[in-house]
This record gives C-alpha cells, structure tokens and sequence, in this order.
C-alpha cells in the first residue's frame, strides 16, 4: 500500500528529519532527538505536523443531532468556536476512536469539524455518512483530511511565538476554543487544543499553504517520537495501542476517559455503556513506574508480587522528563489505587513496579 | 550522512565493534548504531566472569523508540563491564567508541578476529 504524505513532506525531508509508517501516512518521527524536542516542549517550544490526524467536516441543519449520535460527549453543549473531547463507540459501547468534535466560528461554512486519528478519516466519513442516511438526517458529511493541514504549536513559549505570526485574539481562547485568523497571511482555524500536556494551539490552514505557516513558527521541529512521550507523560490515550477495537477492545471507563460519556444524551453504545456504569468495571487504565531498572514497552505482561497474572502494558517508555520508566496497563480496578506493588515481565525476568495514578507529571 | 570508522578495530554486520588488545578486546556498538537507535535510555549487559560466545547475544540497548540485542563479535569470557552505562547510557550516543564502551573479553580464540569485517568492508555497508 502506497503511504499517504502531509503536505509539509518535502519540508521534513530538507529537515533531515526521520520517516515512520504511522496509521499510513509517512510522518516524521524524529528531527533532532526524541529527547530534545521532548525538552523544548516542556521548556520552550515545539512544533508539530499533526496532517496525519483526519478532518471531517460536518454541515446541514441536523449536523449537531447526528455527531452526537456517534460520539459519546454532549455536542449540543457546544456553543460556536468550542470544541470537546470525546469517544466514538460501537453498540457494545466499545471505544472504535477517540476524537476531537470542533463546532467552527459562525463565520465558516462547515458547522462542525471532527478529528479522528490518522487512517480513520475514510471509516469514520462513512460511519457519519451510514447513520445519517439510516437515520434520515439532513446533513453533509465531508472528508477534508488532503484539504487541511494540522499544525500543532505546543510549550510555554508557543502563545507569544504565534502571537507574533497570527491577527487571531489568542488572549481570547480558553482552552478548548476555536477561532479563524490569519497565520502568516494564511487564512487558518486557530485551537487551543493540543496532546502534549503544555500550553499551545493547533492550526489548520490549506494544505498548499502549509509550508508558509510551519516556516513562520521558528521554534524545535518535533516528530512522532516526542509526541508519543509527552503525550504518555500526561496519561493521554493513543489509539491502535491504548485502545483498539479488535486487539484491544475497551470502553471508555476502562480507558479512563468516563468523564466523556454523557449517558443523558442519545448515542451509539449509549446502553451498554449504562450497563458498565451501573455494574462498574472490572479492569482500568492504570499508571505503573517501574522501580527495578528495565523499560516497560507494550505488551509486556504485568503480574502481582506472587507472579499471578494481573495484565498486560499497552504504552510505556523512558519518560524524557521524570528520568523514570513508566507505563499504562490494563489491571484488576483494585490495582486504580496508587503505590499498589505489582511487576513487569521485561524479557521473562519480573521487575518491581508500582501503579501510579496519570498524568504522571502535573501540568 | 557519514559516520566515524576507526581503523584500528573490526565490526560485525550487526553494528557492534571490537578493539583486540593483547589476549583482551573490548566491545561496543558503532556510531552507525547509536545514531540509527536514537537516543539512548538503557543498556543490559553480562557480569563479569560470564562467558560470551561469537555471534550471539549478550546484552541489550535501548533507546526511547526501540529495543536492541547486541551480539558479541568474539566467544570468551567477561573480564570487565562498562558500569557507567548504567547510570550513564548517554554515553553510548556521546562517544560509543570510547566512554560509550560496554564490554571487556578475555578472548578464547583470536582467530575468530579474522571472521569480522574490516573497517573498509564495514564502511561499505553503512554507505
């Protein structure tokens, strides 16, 4: 399969940067190293081409009614320039996406902007369109994935680097705002959203445009690699490894991300996920640090100082700014507490451990 | 890119190299190596005393993105353990053929030196 690129690609390439395959799309995954654009982030600045992240736009006059069918967050709470973080879930309520829902200024044409993670534009384009004809809704559903290009401006530093490059009143975005403005002459859509834990903003601007605003921004180019880590930092999800709906079927409780489900809205997943909530859950998210020396990485199984088998790592890493190898993994809910004792299995030797509740840095 | 060959040691395909010293030789991956794995977090190795055997593994290092068998390029025994990588891993990416070194091993068989690549022949691959 031929990899899909972002419109910022040649940029990278002059960049020296290093190339992944990332949900299909050929993404930088490193420009420096993963630990100095890891500490720009949390020090100074950094930015990121997020063009791999899907945009589907949503239009009409049932375009509210039918996003909130299909995510489990309140969509009609949004007021214009807001957006919310959500899941999208199956009728078993089994998380298949975890997303973004912009409800765009009133001035754009489009009502609604969703972001589902790379590869799932196409699928999830579909699943909006599917359900709007099921469901006879009036809406138009539109995959602006090659349209746009997503750049993220995260860190300390980035208001006041954007603020030199941008006529869009930053001092007026709350977090989880959405506003339009010029970016270096490009007219963009400005959000005070992002996955890094830091302050920052992501733009989407034309993807031929893409180039000018990313070259505007003078701060640390970042790839994938950083992302990932500081990303794990803040106990933020990442779909395909934290979730998945074949390999690692799990809803939104399990995920930790309960606070996104609104059981008094209409969705699909809606009732098994009331079941879930009145019966409770019988395994979570958990944070684990490991105390013995080794890396916890994904897929390691996890088990109890007697060596019984509790579960297994979905994410983990040496975290650039702790020094400390952390990780999340799926354990009995009795392990949710904090400074429970359990063990890795790093290459078949069992390494002490101890459950932490995310993020495991405060920001 | 290019990256630094010293002549005065041999390499395996596999990016290790190795420095035979009278009867010992000292072992470490290359600077190819470091910088394909990125920035380095951890390093496993044997203890001393241990015996290693030519083309099979010894130890382990990773960097934030990946996880890495190293292999040992001759068979003996482990007659000293670099155990500053242990706090010190960076040192793999900041001098992996000199502070970065992980291993002495008294040799059991210098001919086995002979089987290893050149540095002309290694630079070749890394081209």
């Amino acid at each position: 399969m031929t990899l899909r690129s972002p419109p910022l690609s040649e940029a990278h390439e002059a960049a020296d940067a290093r190339f992944t395959d990332f949900g299909g799309w050929e993404m930088p995954v490193e420009f420096a190293s993963i630990r100095e654009e890891h500490a720009a982030v949390r020090s100074s600045a950094g930015k990121f081409d997020v063009s791999h992240m899907g945009q589907v736009a949503v239009f009409g006059s049932d375009a509210a009614a039918l996003t909130q069918r299909l995510t489990t967050n309140d969509v009609t709470a949004l007021d214009y320039g807001e957006a919310q973080y959500g899941a999208i879930t199956d009728e078993d309520g089994v998380m298949l996406d975890d997303t973004v829902v912009y409800r765009l200024p009133e001035t754009e044409h489009d009502d609604f902007l969703f972001v589902p993670n790379a590869g799932h534009d196409g699928e999830m384009t579909e699943r909006w369109e599917d359900h709007c004809e099921e469901w006879g809704l009036d809406a138009a559903v539109t995959n602006r994935t090659t349209e746009y290009a997503m750049i993220a401006i995260q860190g300390p530093d980035a208001p006041e680097l954007l603020a030199e490059q941008t006529n869009a009143n930053l001092g007026e975005l709350d977090r989880f705002d959405i506003g339009g403005g010029a970016v270096a002459g490009v007219s963009s859509l400005v959000a005070r959203t992002g996955y890094t834990g830091e302050r920052g903003f992501e733009i989407l601007c034309p993807s031929e445009s893409a180039v000018t605003v990313w070259n505007a921004i003078e701060c640390q180019p970042c790839g994938l690699g950083a992302r990932d880590t500081l990303r794990l930092e803040m106990g933020f999800l990442l779909s395909g490894q934290d979730f998945h709906p074949e390999d690692e079927p799990r809803n939104p409780y399990e995920a930790g991300i309960g606070r996104t489900v609104k059981l008094d809205t209409e969705f699909v997943g809606r009732d098994a996920l009331e079941r879930v909530d009145a019966e409770g859950v019988s395994e979570k998210l958990v944070g684990v640090e490991l105390i013995d020396r080794g890396i916890p990485r994904h897929g390691y199984e996890v088990e109890s100082p007697d060596g019984d088998p509790l579960g297994h790592v979905t994410s983990g890493t040496m975290s650039p700014t702790l020094g400390e190898p952390i990780a999340l993994a799926y354990l009995p809910v009795e392990y949710s507490e904090p400074d429970r004792s359990v063990r890795v299995v790093v290459r078949g030797e069992p390494k002490k451990a101890r459950t932490r509740t995310p993020p495991f840095l405060d920001r | 890119m290019s990256f630094d060959v010293p002549e005065d040691r041999r390499y395996l395909e596999s990016h290790e190299w190795v420095r035979p010293d009278d009867g010992t030789a000292r072992v470490g991956i290359t600077d190819f190596a470091q910088d394909e794995l990125g920035d380095v977090v951890f390093v496993e190795l044997p203890d001393e005393g241990e015996d290693v055997t030519a083309g099979e593994e010894f130890g382990v290092v990773e960097s934030i993105k990946a996880v890495s068998d190293i292999y040992a390029p001759v068979s003996g025994t482990v007659a000293a353990v670099n155990e500053r990588l242990f706090d010190e891993p960076e040192l793999v990416n900041e001098d992996p053929f000199g502070d970065g070194w992980m291993l002495e091993i008294e040799l059991t068989d210098e001919d086995e030196l002979e089987d290893l690549l050149s540095p002309d022949e290694y630079a070749d691959q890394i081209a």
